[in-house]
């Protein structure tokens, strides 16, 4: 190989990966309220096909909860809240590469 | 066949909104996840840098795509709730020990796939015979996965079925070839939440209408003709004349909680891929244990499903009626209401996908570490190995493609291929355990024992199931059992040749096998710095493994 692995590995950009989190959050939040809306203005018909449940109602309020919680967490416990651990632990293989390397 | 009976569903412009902006999101992920990829470490394994509650939610995603959920179900309305050995003997017990005892030879040896891990223990060509029926094997299976998301698209939105294969593939396609593992791996995680707010109220809903799971009980009993034998999970496993549908208990305990599953979730690349990108050695750990518990309840959001359709769809699994794979669509179309149906059915298309991307991926990754890279073009720099990468995923879905036409004009034929692949884990594991926990094991006996086991495998499945020609020599009643047994046969051959071949060969030296070996350890292990790190009792891998055991023998006892 032309370079040497730890070379190849201080070239890594996976820590400018977005966190999943925020993106769980946003869709579940979206879709929370879409279902929230078609829940409450759900014909008599449609109640009646989901055997009386509303459940658009209920699953609409379930996602948001979920979705909710998820920006909680992420806004609560940042990402980078634990880089310095995976830092400390990947500053033993080569001196230059607990600097995240920027994105490309 | 499936396609003309599965239920139309009546969808209209909020479902599709549903369903274009989770699409929408799917390419925003490959597109973000690109700034993430600079060498070809962070494409294939996502850099070894994800917390283990994703890798964990997707290495249950991985394998919980739209056929798995689908077919699970059929099995929920064709055997009862024998299915959960599928789940709670056939995954979890495998899962955990994944997580404690063999997570260790794969994550710190800092191996990149399963394959490699056979070039260290054994020799080359112990690992191109591996990477090369992985490679195969994997690209017609991700061929196989979009024929059938092409069939339920096409049945339940009425697309044409070429261009159902083209969209999805296009899809699968985009966020994998710019993302790479990342872009599988996120899409996993957003797509088993999805799965999960798709079938949490069909249950709901499903058991509402049955009169709860008492008057599910009651129906199934005394309205089908499953009848009662449909709550026992061991009813009827006795050898010799077993009337469970899943056949007698040592083809159950044996070949599937042993040889199927353990070779399945601690061998099969697919999935060992998600833990190997987890960013240390715990998180590698508890990848398959986070696992562990969505799949302990997964059962009840498919066999209900399962039971439910039995009672209420009519002549479901009968002559001119619905087939059991229909379950689950033909529910989705009698009970949800536009809104719901919209995301049950994005779940189901996204499950498709992801059980397609995580074939692609894991067939890329192979392909260039483990073919290209040792074998066709060596010694390049980094950057020209993630660009074999891309190229190679566009390849690979390019066959898929083809796989899926081929598929559409001899459906018989894929059918058998996919039930055979489905046993090359059966010998891959017997080599791999043997390998680990006995240091002595030779280089050839790799070699020999895997070729031979995997021959075994094939003759097993065409002898069980009477493909020779020539009557079987013995016969078993389901179709299941006949698979347990022939993984067992499989494993069988292929420990008794490893064992022959290892006393007439010579071992390696113990240096070459440190760390990959039972009771060898490597003192350059350089995960020995981060076992120091003290964690939250949470993050104890023992802790979470042995509450899921727990968990899973309590539920056992309950639907005994």
């Amino acid at each position: 190989m032309s370079e040497t692995d730890e070379e190849v590995h201080a070239k890594s950009a996976s820590r400018g990966l977005f966190d999943l989190r925020w993106l769980i959050a946003g869709l579940f939040l979206l879709y929370g309220v879409a279902l929230v809306l078609i829940g409450i203005f759900d014909s008599a018909a449609e109640v009646q096909k989901a055997d009386g449940i509303r459940i658009n109602l209920w699953t609409g309020i379930g996602m948001f909860v979920l979705g909710a919680l998820f920006a909680l967490w992420s806004w609560l416990r940042p990402l980078r809240a634990d880089a310095p651990a995976s830092a400390a632990a990947g500053a033993d293989d080569t001196s230059g590469s607990d600097r995240p390397a920027s994105d490309v | 066949m499936t396609t003309d009976l599965a239920a139309r569903l009546d969808v209209n412009a909020i479902d599709y909104t549903i369903l274009g902006i989770y699409f929408a999101i799917v390419i925003a992920i490959g597109l973000l996840a690109r700034r993430a990829v600079a060498t070809s470490e962070d494409f294939f394994l996502s850099g070894r840098a994800l917390p283990a509650w994703v890798t964990g939610l997707a290495f249950v995603a991985a394998n919980l795509g739209a056929l798995e959920i689908l077919g699970m179900a059929a099995n929920g309305a064709e055997y009862g709730i024998s299915t959960v050995h599928f789940y709670w003997i056939g995954a979890v017990p495998a899962m955990i020990f994944l997580g404690l005892v063999l997570m260790p030879f794969y994550y710190s040896t800092r191996v990149h796939s399963v394959p490699e891990y056979l070039r260290r223990r054994f020799n080359r060509p112990t690992h191109a015979f591996n990477a090369l029926t992985f490679a195969v094997a994997s690209v017609l299976t991700a061929g196989v996965n979009l024929y059938a998301l092409g069939l339920i698209i096409q049945s339940l939105l009425g697309w044409p079925l070429w261009l159902a294969i083209f969209v999805s593939a296009f899809f699968v396609l985009i966020y994998i070839t710019l993302g790479g593992l990342s872009g599988a791996i996120y899409t996993e995680v957003l797509q088993f939440f999805v799965i999960l707010a798709g079938l949490i109220p069909l249950v709901i809903v499903g058991l509402s209408a049955v009169g709860g799971w008492d008057g599910l009980k009651e129906q199934v009993s005394q309205n089908t003709e499953l009848g009662g034998a449909a709550f026992s999970q061991w009813g009827g496993t006795a050898v010799g004349n077993a009337t469970n549908p899943l056949g007698d208990w040592i083809g159950i305990v044996f070949g599937l909680g042993f040889v199927l599953s353990f070779g399945y979730w601690t061998t099969n690349f697919a999935e060992v891929q998600r833990a190997l990108s987890a960013k240390d050695l715990s998180a590698a750990q508890r990848t398959p244990l986070i696992g562990a518990f969505p799949k302990i309840f997964i059962p009840a959001l498919t066999i209900i499903p399962g039971l439910v359709a039995l009672v209420l769809i009519p002549k479901l699994g009968q002559q001119g009626g619905p087939t059991y794979n229909d379950a689950i669509p033909e529910l989705m179309a009698k009970f949800l209401p536009n809104g719901v149906l919209g995301i049950a059915l994005t779940g189901l298309l996204a499950a498709f996908m992801a059980g397609m991307a995580a074939n692609v991926s894991s067939f890329n990754t192979v392909f260039t570490y483990d073919l290209w890279r040792p074998y066709v073009v060596k010694d390049r720099p980094d950057r020209y190995y993630l660009q074999v990468g891309r190229i190679i995923t566009v390849i690979g879905i390019l066959i898929g493609i083809g796989t899926a036409f081929i598929a559409s004009g001899y459906e018989n034929i894929m059918n058998y291929v996919q039930a055979l692949f489905s046993f090359f884990n059966a010998p891959l594991f017997a080599t791999f355990i043997v390998g680990v926990f006995w240091k002595r094991m030779t280089p050839w006996a790799g070699f020999a024992g895997l070729v031979s086991g995997t021959a075994a495998a094939v003759l097993a499945y065409l002898s069980l199931n009477n493909k020779l020609g020539v009557p079987e020599i013995v016969y078993i009643e389901s179709a299941q059992s006949r698979n347990f047994w022939g993984a067992i046969a499989a494993f069988v051959v292929d420990v008794a040749v490893t064992v022959i071949v290892t006393m007439l060969t010579k071992p390696k030296p113990i240096d070459e096998v440190k760390g990959l070996v039972w009771g060898v350890p490597d003192p350059d292990n350089p995960d020995a710095a981060d076992a120091q790190n003290v964690r939250s009792w949470w993050e104890s891998p023992k802790v979470l493994g042995f509450t899921a055991l727990g968990i899973t023998a309590v539920l056992s006892v309950i639907f005994l």
